[in-house]
């Protein structure tokens, strides 16, 4: 199991991809946050919002839907809807890999939630296959910007302080 | 997994204190949240039923400080540790970087401790883990009680690999920041040896 490295390219594009979808969507906030529950990116108005504690709750909604959908016989429920009396959300599974989460209000509908999800999807499956594939290529090349290549025990030390 | 993001620099660890019902999971969460300054943690979340036992998790995340210009955080999750909550339990070690086993030292818990620690390795099987491969630390609490086992008797019961182990009062505090800091310390070192 390989960890999730994203470097300043990815993160532009995968940034840039969020706020089309914030846009085009008419959405009050867009995130994506990996399976194990870190927040990657976000778009829109975060500012009232607990964004680590998001990521968190939607990746152990995901992970237990995913759960139901094994003990079901399916592969996994790839999307989520979950409606309220002012917000509502929409969570679907990126890649394979990543949390897609949309929250909307009565600005937007379900449908072009759905719609604008769908197409930003692939757009950002694209991003990610690509950076699975730069993480297996060159992990040695770029070992000189690893924030780990020159850390002694001190720097760790040091941290628990 | 670690999430390693060179865009915002940060580094983000997931952590998992594993353990018996009733052994004090939450209760480690709870006292690092309270003797951790507000700028350094986030909300304290626990998924529990009403009678405040965890039904799926507890989550804190806090931050430790700067790592050759990385912010390095660490996310804490607590599981259930009641046995038939082991569904939900198996989806919580998902992406572990580090797991601390939270012992209760109760005699009457002695059963109840080892067939939580074959729990976890079974568990961590499925996900494609070794526990000895992971950076993992022990943790022998309720050391205040009058019926406790000896450390001695724990060790050869649950640590026959003598890794890290920590006596803990969870409820006063004692071992709670010894546990983390040691965990939290193999987990980076883990993670050097990697990149």
């Amino acid at each position: 199991m390989s960890d999730f490295v994203m470097y300043e390219e990815e993160f532009r594009r995968v940034d840039e991809e969020l706020r089309r979808l914030y846009q085009l969507a008419n959405a009050k906030l867009i995130f994506l946050v990996d399976k194990n529950g870190q927040l990657i990116a976000s778009a829109g108005d975060t500012h009232n919002i607990d964004t680590t504690a998001l990521a968190s709750l939607t990746a152990g909604n995901i992970a237990a839907t995913g759960g139901i959908a094994k003990l079901l016989g399916q592969k996994e429920f790839s999307i989520l809807f979950h409606e309220g009396d002012r917000d509502n959300i929409h969570i679907s599974i990126v890649a394979n890999k990543v949390i897609l989460g949309v929250l909307f209000d009565q600005r937007s509908s379900l449908g072009i939630v759905r719609l604008r999800v769908k197409k930003s999807t692939g757009a950002l499956t694209r991003i990610f296959h690509e950076m699975d594939r730069k993480a297996l290529g060159d992990k040695r090349g770029r070992a000189e910007l690893s924030p780990f290549a020159e850390i002694t025990d001190e720097d760790i030390d040091q941290l628990f302080k | 997994m670690s999430f390693i993001n060179y865009s915002s620099r940060e580094i983000n660890c997931k952590i998992v204190y594993y353990g018996p019902g009733l052994c004090g999971k939450t209760t480690n969460l709870q006292f690092i949240y309270k003797k951790t300054a507000p700028q350094q943690k986030g909300k304290l979340i626990s998924l529990a039923t009403e009678t405040e036992r965890t039904l799926f998790f507890d989550f804190l995340p806090i931050a430790l400080g700067d790592m050759r210009g990385f912010k390095v955080r660490f996310h804490l999750y607590t599981v259930p540790g009641q046995v038939f909550y082991a569904a939900s339990r198996k989806l919580i070690l998902k992406g572990v970087d580090g797991v601390v086993f939270v012992a209760d030292s109760q005699i009457e818990r002695t059963d109840a401790n080892i067939e939580s620690l074959e729990d976890l390795r079974i568990n961590l099987a499925d996900q494609g883990y070794e526990l000895e491969r992971l950076p993992f630390t022990i943790q022998y609490n309720k050391r205040d009680l009058p019926n406790v086992v000896p450390v001695a008797e724990l060790d050869s019961l649950l640590n026959p690999d003598k890794v890290p182990a920590f006596e803990c009062v969870a409820t006063s505090g004692r071992g709670v920041f010894e546990t983390l800091k040691n965990i939290g310390k193999q987990v980076l070192m883990e993670l050097k040896k990697h990149y």
